[in-house]
């Protein structure tokens, strides 16, 4: 009776499951990490899904996800095939998955920055260095798994005071995304802030920042930032040479609006050796082990 | 002067919970906090149903989700309860529904990725042990005797299923339909972690500040919930069930190969992965001690010990909202609409709304889990107080409150708190995926930092906490002598 039971529920799961594997056996699916807002992110990423459909002439789908880990994760579990990673969830997706490659990198991606921004309510001003005075303020980063959000404003804290960020500020947090970071301090939840700098230019671009409210205070120097990471395996999936076709579309993407989304001037080749200083950061800062 | 045992316990919770007050972070950080809440007031007043087409879709996979998990954890749940007298089966059960359902879903995430599988099992499995458990009792509470009429050539298992399982029947069912309320809850916020469900829009929303959308989608789950009585009905039953897992989305094929690595790899404490032995072990089981159990567990208990009386405090308020002691059949009408969207919001929902206005710290999880908690004890003290009948001259207003009604119903409303204690302390730990500094907030970070042998290590210390807190309770409810039905 019991076995009975048992076997009538795994044929019932088994039939909700074989549907859904056998639709889509080959789809070239990717993600991003959601460094932004949700909204902003589908609409950039639907265009890139469209523009290499036509390029590789297979079906390609974006599927956005709640989590940087959840990228990574993603990626490793060969759900996804190719990324959109920043610096440090790039290391880590490749450390995870041999063979993996870095195929691009955004013009802008070769010398990243972090801003450190703060709520006009502090009196902090623009400065060279990063200012003493942002000691025991509330700190805001982004996610967790951020490079320009979290590991290389860690990394230039550590530096700076040399004590990690919960024992300089009152308060710690981590917001999620950079537009949040953005807003938290704009509104003053968080005195400071740290945020990729190419969220903070294309919000001031488009005017939505009350610059009263919120400024930069200090510009970090550069480091390697966002790539696209392809799985090592795409070519016994997709066949021959697909890898290289995918390198080849990204780095021909010259949709002006399309690059403009990222914000991004071009995507120029890149490769796992870029990301090294990335690695050792984070293994300095005990983020990798 | 010696006080009667239950005010004497409820003293001491209290000035725990003062203590706890005393060292937990509380504060509002929002520069303009009420600019946020009333925009947020704004956004339920003035919904905005059509901004995603995939609105209705997501209600359709919320539902769906809730049916196919809540079906297996009841079916399962029921052959446990068959054989719950094994202390193996009792102590199991026990484990698996000390893990949240959003641990859950964290865990399979990592080798099933975006399967429907992940959202079935991450309801499902708590479910199992929890009606395992609750079944169980029911059966166990009735009368042998019909079963000793039948000869036994009937054999045990006939005669278990014509005398016994009658006499419990209605009592099963109702405690299942209840149970789906809460898998639509459970299932909603499957979504906040990137299951296609509610939860997945209402962060997208919440986040980025459209609060008319989101308030369309509160407002939608809320009728959702409060029509369960209009659309589950008994003969659609079996309709529903064959036709949920068809709605459950199209996720992507499991590759079995993550399934092994996980199980082998992945959760294999590192220093033994990496072959440094039985030291390099203790030194790690040390650092995830001091760098994070501990600071985690602290917090933790920190806030549960004080939204647990804070969410007494509330239910001994508002139960006279909807008690007809105090008001008329309109105002309870209010004040039970009220109470719904208190107890239907999910605790992880409102904190989650509560921090982005308040900004982080304690209080936007004190203050979501005792509006939520203390929604649901005062709907039942409240439905209880009014089965109560008073004298024609028995005092109103206040006396009435404190002299005939509270003294009758604090038994029962002590039972209910102490029964949603550990429920309190489990999602307390869960919160901390949100940036509070509890348990759930240190297994985030262990599984962003990709350390899934860190992340179950305190999943695992998570659950043990809570089956802790959960002895606790039952033996302070026995030592008092309270007695009380299973919510969740």
């Amino acid at each position: 009776m019991l076995i009975r039971h048992l076997r009538r529920f795994a044929c019932a799961l088994a039939m909700t499951a074989l549907p859904l594997s056998a639709a889509q056996a080959d789809t070239f699916v990717f993600t991003a990490i959601p460094d932004e807002d949700e909204t902003k992110l589908i609409e950039r990423f639907q265009g890139v899904a469209d523009y290499l459909a036509e390029e590789l002439d297979v079906e390609v789908r974006y599927v956005p996800v709640k989590s940087y880990a959840a990228a990574v994760t993603a990626f490793r579990n060969n759900q996804v095939q190719l990324a959109w990673f920043g610096g440090l969830s790039g290391v880590q997706a490749r450390r995870l998955v041999s063979g993996s490659e870095a195929l691009a990198q955004g013009a802008e991606d070769e010398s990243f920055q972090t801003y450190f921004i703060a709520h006009s309510s502090t009196g902090l001003e623009a400065s060279d260095e990063l200012p003493a005075a942002i000691r025991d303020r509330t700190f805001t980063f982004g996610s967790k798994g951020s490079t320009s959000g979290r590991l290389m404003p860690e990394f230039f804290l550590r530096e700076s005071f040399g004590e990690a960020p919960e024992d300089i500020f009152a308060r710690v947090g981590y917001s999620g995304n950079h537009t949040r970071t953005l807003r938290l301090v704009e509104a003053g939840t968080y005195e400071v802030g740290a945020l990729n700098f190419a969220v903070w230019e294309k919000e001031l671009a488009d005017g939505n920042i009350d610059t009263n409210a919120v400024k930069v205070i200090w510009r970090t120097p550069g480091y390697p930032d966002y790539q696209w990471t392809v799985r090592g395996d795409v070519d016994e999936r997709f066949g021959e040479g697909f890898k290289d076709r995918v390198r080849t579309a990204l780095l021909e993407l010259d949709d002006p609006e399309l690059l403009a989304s990222f914000p991004r001037e071009a995507f120029i080749p890149a490769d796992n050796d870029d990301y090294e200083p990335i690695r050792k950061v984070a293994e300095e800062i005990g983020i990798l082990q | 002067m010696t006080l009667a045992p239950t005010l004497r316990t409820s003293l001491i919770f209290l000035a725990i919970a003062l203590a706890g007050l005393m060292v937990a972070d509380i504060s509002i950080t929002a520069v303009n906090p009420w600019r946020d809440l009333g925009r947020f007031f704004l956004g339920m007043v003035t919904p905005d149903f059509f901004s995603y087409q995939g609105l209705a879709t997501a209600l359709l996979r919320t539902v769906a989700f809730a049916f196919v998990g809540v079906s297996l954890g009841a079916t399962f749940g029921f052959l446990l309860a068959l054989a719950f007298r094994w202390r193996a089966v009792r102590m199991g059960c026990a484990f698996v529904r000390a893990i949240h359902e959003l641990f859950w879903a964290l865990i399979f995430l990592q080798f099933f990725g975006f399967h429907p599988l992940t959202g079935v099992l991450a309801i499902a499995i708590p479910y199992t042990g929890i009606f395992a458990k609750v079944y169980s009792e029911m059966l166990d509470e009735t009368d042998p005797e019909p079963g000793r009429t039948l000869p036994p050539a009937i054999g045990a298992w006939l005669t278990f299923l014509y005398t016994r399982v009658p006499q419990c029947w209605q009592q099963l069912c109702s405690y299942t339909a209840y149970r789906l309320e809460c898998g639509l809850r459970s299932s909603a916020i499957l979504g906040f972690v990137g299951l296609p469900t509610l939860g997945f829009y209402l962060e997208a929303s919440f986040s980025q500040g459209l609060y008319s959308e989101a308030g369309a989608m509160l407002i939608l789950f809320y009728v959702l919930i409060a029509t369960i009585p209009l659309w589950l009905r008994r003969p659609l039953l079996p309709a529903y069930i064959v036709a949920a897992p068809f709605f459950l989305g199209d996720g992507f094929p499991i590759v079995w190969g993550n399934v092994t690595r996980f199980f082998t790899s992945d959760i294999v404490p590192a220093p033994l992965r990496h072959g440094e032995g039985m030291d390099g072990l203790l030194v790690w089981l040390a650092d995830v001690a001091v760098s994070d159990a501990l600071p985690g567990l602290w917090h933790t208990l920190v806030l549960t010990q004080v939204a647990l009386v804070l969410s007494g405090i509330i239910a001994l308020v508002c139960f006279p909202l909807i008690s007809k002691h105090f008001t008329g059949p309109v105002r309870r009408t209010g004040g039970h609409v009220m109470l719904v969207i208190l107890r239907s919001t999910p605790e992880y929902v409102l904190a989650y709304i509560l921090l982005q206005l308040w900004g982080p710290s304690m209080l936007p999880a004190i203050v979501a889990l005792a509006l939520h908690n203390g929604g649901i004890i005062a709907h039942l003290v409240g439905r209880q107080s009014s089965t109560l009948q008073l004298r024609p001259d028995a005092p109103r207003g206040f006396g009435r409150y404190s002299y005939e009604l509270v003294p009758r119903l604090y038994r029962s409303f002590l039972a209910l708190l102490f029964y949603r204690w550990e429920i309190i302390m489990r999602e307390t730990a869960i919160l901390g995926i949100l940036g509070i500094y509890t348990l759930g907030f240190y297994v985030d970070s262990a599984i962003q930092n990709i350390q899934f042998d860190r992340a179950l290590l305190l999943i695992v210390f998570t659950a043990l906490l809570n089956l802790v807190i959960d002895k606790l309770s039952r033996t302070i409810r026995a030592r008092l002598a309270l007695q009380t039905l299973p919510t969740c």
